[in-house]
């Protein structure tokens, strides 16, 4: 109750990964942490859904549905008539970041 | 390794026109001669600082930007580090202010005068421009080394192993802030706490300007109505409603009870409402019930417009996932707006006696 974000669309395959540590790197809130063989993934709720560990895993070990969260530009889509999912950032001229 | 994924769509889907639009731009930069080398310091002036103040009071939102293109630091060769920034002056600025005595070149990519994260978050500071960024700008010519310093919050948008195969140039994100970039090139590691984004009392306070400026318009003609309907009492309520939910709210956020923006947006307004409640009760000669309708207004519509202020602050945070936003809005909105609609029903009830009694 009260936390919305214990959830969110974080996958990891750890039999793909090659423990090359990029997702270490990038990830800002330290999801992701050193291991022997692979990569733990040590606090998934703790996951923003940036895309950052994704795009830079060279061999496709992490999904993850990234994108902004974004109250301001999820309702402004939702008003529009868009798909909420579709507008991508709030930070556009008159953005809110 | 990696040919089945494409850089463009990996992160985020664009919308056709955004792609449209770049693949546009490429186009007509393409018949641009090489870019000169520009000169820059690390050193900000008086007018530097007067426009990172301008930028965060939202004046000409659009308008701080940097030219793209090769910048170069102190009196660089051919073995310096290169630094990639966004072309958006607050982003360039941090970067160019932190590397004091350090002689590099700094890559600015146009990222449409968006800084670095949210750019990323959009894909405009992505694989796509840097490559493209690289060839542009002739940077092979201009250093012997392969290797590229990324800002870390530049990651949601670029693919390191993409940039390598379709550039030959090495990513290495560097730590999530400029300022650590001293202790960071000393072996080009970043501590963990390097790597861990912040949300600090000075991070949350810088936003609160814009954050104001944008809820002004309507703050300032619900205060007109609410004055001429019912007086100064009602007028200054609105006025410091939407002061709690875009300065004070940012400003309390850890220390409001919940996890839920929304749910900390509706506790501040219940804590707003009751010292205005207690004042009136103390203050009034009204009949009860008027009393009853009037705290009512107070007590559903101020924590409805600061929760739902509050959850607008969401992409503004440094935290917040699209998935929990999502269920925010569906489990909070519409409880919000049923509170906020009862208490206008009582506002109105009000504002009609309040006419009669005046004819």
């Amino acid at each position: 109750m009260l936390n919305s974000y214990i959830e969110n669309t974080l996958q990891f395959y750890q039999e793909k990964c090659i423990n090359c540590l990029i997702c270490t790197q990038v990830c800002p809130h330290g999801v992701f942490t050193e291991g022997k063989e692979h990569v733990e993934l040590t606090k998934p709720s703790a996951c923003m859904e940036c895309g950052a560990c994704a795009v830079n895993c060279p061999v496709e070990a992490i999904d993850v549905q990234s994108g902004v969260g974004c109250a301001w530009a999820m309702i402004g889509a939702a008003l529009k008539g868009k798909d909420m999912d579709s507008d991508a950032c709030c930070c556009g001229e008159d953005g809110c970041c | 390794m990696d040919n089945t994924r494409d850089t463009g769509s990996c992160c985020k889907p664009d919308s056709k026109a955004d792609t449209d639009q770049f693949i546009q731009m490429i186009g007509l930069d393409k018949n641009s001669p090489a870019p000169v080398i520009r000169e820059t310091t690390s050193t900000l002036t008086f007018n530097d600082r007067f426009d990172h103040f301008l930028a965060r009071w939202g004046v000409k939102r659009s308008g701080h930007k940097v030219k793209p293109g090769i910048y170069k630091l102190g009196t660089p060769n051919t073995d310096s580090p290169v630094f990639v920034s966004a072309n958006y002056t607050l982003s360039f600025d941090a970067l160019r202010s932190s590397l004091k005595n350090i002689d590099c070149y700094i890559l600015v990519i146009d990222t449409k005068g968006i800084n670095v994260w949210c750019a990323a978050g959009k894909g405009t500071f992505g694989t796509d421009e840097i490559v493209y960024r690289i060839r542009w700008s002739g940077l092979d010519k201009i250093v012997n080394h392969r290797n590229l310093i990324l800002p870390q919050l530049g990651a949601p948008g670029v693919s390191a192993h993409e940039v390598k195969r379709r550039s030959g140039f090495k990513v290495e994100y560097g730590p999530v802030r400029a300022e650590d970039l001293p202790e960071y090139l000393r072996n080009y590691t970043a501590t963990h706490d390097m790597r861990k984004i912040r949300f600090t009392f000075r991070d949350r306070l810088v936003l609160t300007p814009i954050e104001f400026i944008h809820v002004i318009k309507p703050t300032f003609i619900a205060a007109i109505i609410l004055y001429l309907l019912s007086g100064p009492f009602a007028a200054i309520l609105a006025i410091v409603t939407a002061f709690a939910g875009t300065v004070l709210f940012p400003v309390l956020l850890p220390y409001l009870p919940a996890h839920d923006l929304s749910i900390k947006g509706i506790v501040l307004g219940w804590l707003i409402a009751l010292p205005f409640g207690i004042f009136h009760a103390a203050n009034t000669n009204m009949p009860l019930w008027k009393e009853i309708l009037v705290l009512m207004a107070m007590f559903l519509i101020v924590p409805a417009v600061t929760g739902y202020l509050a959850l607008n602050f969401t992409g503004c945070t440094t935290y917040t996932s699209r998935t929990g936003v999502k269920k925010e809005i569906f489990r909070y909105v519409p409880y919000m707006a049923l509170k906020a609609g009862i208490g206008m029903l009582c506002l109105i009830i009000l504002g009609i006696i309040h006419l009669m009694e005046m004819i």
